[in-house]
This record gives C-alpha cells, structure tokens and sequence, in this order.
C-alpha cells in the first residue's frame, strides 16, 4: 500500500513539472502568426528577469510585453518592425542575441579567435616538439651509471 | 616575435591575471542595471487619464519647459511605499522641479486614496492602467523614476527606490547640471 502511494505521489510530482510558466490564450488570424509570435517571445529576453525571455517569465511586464507582441502580429505589423519597436524601448537587453556591433565584437568573435590562438599555439608547440633529436645515446660512461643504477636497485 | 625561454614561463601568469581583473570587474557591477534605451531620447508622447479627475487628461505636451521627475509607482509594490516619504520630502523642499507620477497598472481608487492619506508629491498624476505608458518608457517594474530635462528630453532612468541618499547622490548632481 505504501508503495502504491508513493508511486501516485512520484506520478503527481512528474506533472507538476511539466506545466509551463507562461501560457495565454490566444486565437490567432493564422498559423503562420501564431510560429511567428512563439519566435519572437523564445527570441525576446524578460526585461526584469536577466535570465528567462518573454516565453517563459511569469513576470507582469513579461505578459503585457507577449500582449503587446500579439496585438502588433495580429495588426500586420513585420517581425523587423516588432522587434525595432522593443528595442526602441528596452535596447538591445530584449533580445537574447546581441547585435553585431563595435561594443559586441569581442562578444561574438573573441570565444573563436581563443580557439584559434590555442591551436596556433598547440601546433607550434608539437612542431617543435617533433624538430627536437627525439633520442640521445648515452655515452659508455653514463651507460655504465646507468647499469650500476639498475644493479643496485636489485638488490 | 621571440620571446626568450624565461620570459615565456610568465605569459600564462599575465593571461590569468588580465582573465582575473576581467571577473573581478565584472562581479562588482549590478546585473539588474540594465542600460536604459530612452536616455537621451525624447520623453515618449501620451494623454493619459489624470488620477484625479477621471474626465481630465495629462499630456506629455504638458511637461514642458522645467524639469521634471517621473515617477512609476504603484500601490501594490512595497518598495513604493517606502519610497513614498522621501518623495514627500523631496518635492517640498525642491520647488523648482515638477513631480508627475504614473500609476502604473493600479486601482486607481486606492492609489487616490493612498496619496491622499500619505501625502502627495505629484504635481501631475496619471494613470497607465493597460501599462501602455509603461511600455512607452521602457519600464520593467515599479517603482522607476525619469529626469526630463526643459526640453523634454530623458536625462536618467532610475530602476528601484529612491531615498535621500540616491537624490542627494545620483538625482541632486544630474539635476544640478541641467538647471
């Protein structure tokens, strides 16, 4: 018996996280508005939240902003002009992926020119590795240390 | 470019602590202060509904010429509630700054009622009931607080509450310059 309720339990916990942070109700004009409207608040970042975009806030100012998206999808306004609208008001903070420009250079190509510098690196460090004498002989002398080396340890 | 054997044994130590500083700066900065899209952008335009007088209204055209501080606030945020004092203060003791609050997404009769027990600052009041306004400003929540300048343009966004110690050092030398 305590198995089965435990087992209920485990099986109400599974649902409980399944359920979304954000889900309005909407009636779209067309299926097409309703990707392009899931497309722009996946793409949208919540102003107050840092970390979570416009789909999955549950922030007041993150469901007046997914509002405010589908009035303007369902008034025939572009993607482009949507997102110039939000970035009018909330910068480029609103949208998750930052603009190429001067400030975000570093942002978008600084992670591949570290990569490029590690191999850069990696292969001048194996070339040289690979010019150096791989083997040196010994000379009679020091083999001759080497094996009283050896015999010593034997014994 | 040849750097001798010795030399080279340091550019590691230089790439940790250039890497170091990097996150050390990075960490004593606020992450929720987001840079402000309208600073240096006109005041956004708006007739909105006067708190007061649900016939009247309150346009942006109105806050011209003077400075003006805009305050978003609400009765259902505590944050504005304790910043509501010092706004009393303030605007007491500085007569030659216009205060206007937005009421932002409220009930408008327990924001009338809340200013009428505790005091009003606001020269201006209106109401953004749908947040449109808000939207407008760039607002994220409440209470957030905007220098207009004489010629209707946004000096400084202000996210969180303000005291005496936030208008004596952010708002009075800001003010101070554009006056």
């Amino acid at each position: 018996m305590n198995k089965f309720i435990a087992l209920m339990l485990l099986c109400f916990s599974l649902l409980a996280t399944s359920t979304f942070a954000a889900i309005d109700d909407l009636t779209f004009t067309s299926p097409e508005a309703e990707v392009r409207y899931h497309q722009l608040i996946d793409e949208m970042r919540c102003p107050m939240c840092l970390n979570a975009n416009l789909s999955g806030s549950d922030a007041p100012i993150a469901a007046d902003l997914r509002a405010e998206i589908f009035k303007q999808i369902q008034e025939g306004r572009t993607n482009p002009e949507i997102i110039e609208f939000m970035r009018a008001r909330y910068g480029d903070f609103i949208m998750y992926r930052p603009p190429l420009n001067r400030g975000t250079v570093l942002l978008w190509f600084g992670p591949g020119a570290l990569l490029l510098a590690g191999f850069f690196i990696l292969r001048r460090m194996l070339a040289a590795a690979h010019a150096a004498p791989a083997t040196e002989k010994l000379s009679t002398e020091e083999m001759q240390q080497l094996n009283s080396i050896l015999d010593d340890s034997k014994d | 470019m040849q750097i001798s054997g010795r030399a080279k044994l340091f550019v590691p130590v230089v790439i940790f602590l250039s890497m170091l500083a990097l996150l050390l700066f990075g960490l004593g900065r606020d992450p929720n202060l987001v840079p402000s899209a309208l600073v240096n952008r006109p005041l956004p335009e708006f007739t909105k509904p006067d708190l007061f007088d649900a016939s009247a209204t309150v346009s942006s055209t109105q806050l011209r010429g003077g400075i003006f501080v805009v305050n978003v606030w609400a009765t259902w945020c505590p944050p504005c509630h304790a910043e509501h004092p010092y706004l009393v203060e303030i605007s007491e003791r500085e007569t030659d700054i216009t205060f206007v609050g937005v009421n932002y997404k409220d009930d408008a009769d327990a924001a009338r009622a809340f200013l009428q027990e505790r005091g009003n600052p606001f020269k201006f009041s209106l109401t953004d009931l749908d947040g449109s306004l808000g939207i407008d400003l760039g607002v994220a929540g409440a209470p957030e607080t905007f220098i207009v300048d004489s010629t209707g343009t946004i000096v400084y966004r202000h996210v969180g509450m303000i005291d005496n110690k936030v208008w004596a050092t952010i708002f009075a030398p800001l003010i101070a310059k554009i006056q």
